[in-house]
């Protein structure tokens, strides 16, 4: 695999050919913000918190998504990335109901922990409190609307780890919503094997195990990694 | 030395974060050494006093009281501190927005879940009037400082206060929740 000399950061750095600005900068110790990336599943650049910029390029480029190439310059922090990430986190938190002091997933919450990460003192956004429904027809797991940040690390375990795609996303734009089968209760979904991927792939308190009460809800989204490397490379 | 006015406010909020402030036991009379408290729920004072140096303000604008007070408390005092989730964000005081506005509330809690069935509470000049939607007060005044957390903890008030009695920047550390 040849390899690629960039700078991230004004910092040298070499990488493989193949790999994407996010990967070659996390080896090199430079943490770019995530949400819809998880380790395993395939991206989808859906959040764009991973934005950088790249010299010569007018536009912003989602570090996951984004092939290195050889004198690469990029940016990863400049004040006017700063401005979008936190306008990003502020628009997520705006758009459905993120209540943390009553949440399941609270303090083991990427989006909290992005908000505290971005420097969200508060959101400038008007909420559009939008009313979602719980759906608990499953018998172990349930899914709660007004968590959800359509990141599709759920769709994406599903349908890459587990290979059934019970989950899909529905409707479009702030109407659009995660739905299980042909837009059946979950319970209903007779696809779904009820593994528990998806609850592992959540990066908030929207899929959460039944029972689970304010921030009870630990899980380790690592364990997607783990499962697709296994299988990769023949554990 | 001229001692530092303090207020604090209790609007749409459980006063958790009012028990945090509490919770700082015996700093608070090293804190009474500097600030005089002018107006809060744990001190004699009907009307919000003129010449405020710093407000902490506990919860959202929930009624038509909230969004009277915080106009008196933006105009009189220097500085403005969103103290908790709710004042921030809305938090739980704003769970009911998805459900409607205020009349539909009122509805659904005194007469349709209402056991026995009651009446729909209408005391004008006593109890305030709900508003439609409760909001963060930032949304109506503009604030100084954010202090986020369901409540903040007694240490994350406290760091704050001491800054902002010494003049120095505030360590704002902790999130929402």
């Amino acid at each position: 695999m040849a390899a690629r000399t960039l700078t991230i950061n004004g910092t040298l750095i070499s990488a493989r050919s193949n790999e994407t600005v996010l990967e070659a900068a996390r080896e090199a110790g430079i943490s770019i913000p995530t949400l819809c990336h998880l380790d395993g599943l395939s991206e989808v650049g859906a959040c764009r918190l991973c934005l950088v910029e790249i010299a010569g390029s007018p536009k912003l480029q989602p570090a996951c998504h984004t092939t290195v190439t050889e004198g690469m310059e990029v940016q990863t922090d400049t004040p006017r990335l700063k401005a979008h990430r936190r306008a990003i986190v502020e628009l997520l938190f705006a758009e459905r109901n993120h209540i943390c002091a009553v949440c399941v997933a609270s303090g083991h919450c990427e989006l909290q922990q992005l908000a505290v990460e971005v420097g969200m003192s508060h959101v400038r956004y008007e909420y559009l409190s939008p009313d979602c429904s719980v759906d608990i027809s499953h018998a172990r797991f349930g899914i709660d609307h007004n968590r959800c940040v359509l990141c599709t690390r759920c769709v994406r375990a599903c349908d890459e780890v587990e290979g059934v795609h019970t989950w899909d996303i529905a409707g479009r734009g702030t109407n659009a919503r995660l739905i299980t089968d042909l837009n059946v209760p979950w319970g209903e979904a007779t696809s779904c094997t009820s593994c528990g991927k998806c609850l592992l792939a959540c990066p908030t308190g929207a899929i959460f195990s039944r029972g689970s009460t304010v921030a009870e809800l630990e899980r380790d989204a690592s364990r997607i990694a783990t499962i697709v490397a296994a299988r990769n490379e023949r554990w | 030395m001229n001692r530092l006015k303090l207020a604090t406010v209790w609007l749409g909020g459980c006063s958790g974060c009012h028990m945090s402030l509490l919770d700082l036991d015996e700093w608070l009379i090293d804190l009474a050494a500097h600030v005089e408290l002018v107006y809060s729920p744990i001190a004699d004072q009907k009307t919000f006093p003129e010449g405020v140096d710093l407000t902490l303000v506990e919860g959202a604008i929930a009624n038509d009281e909230h969004l009277e007070l915080i106009q008196d408390v933006r105009e009189r005092s220097r500085m403005v501190v969103a103290l908790g989730d709710c004042a921030v964000t809305g938090n739980v005081t704003a769970l009911r927005n998805p459900l409607g506005e205020a009349r539909s509330i009122l509805q659904q809690v005194y007469i349709e879940h209402g056991d026995p069935r009651g009446v729909l509470p209408s005391t004008p000049g006593i109890v305030p009037i709900l508003l439609d939607q409760v909001i963060p007060i930032h949304m109506i005044i503009p604030v100084d400082l954010f202090l986020a957390g369901c409540p903040p903890s007694g240490p994350r008030i406290r760091a704050v206060l001491e800054a902002l009695l010494a003049g120095t920047p505030p360590e704002l550390a902790g999130g929402f929740g």
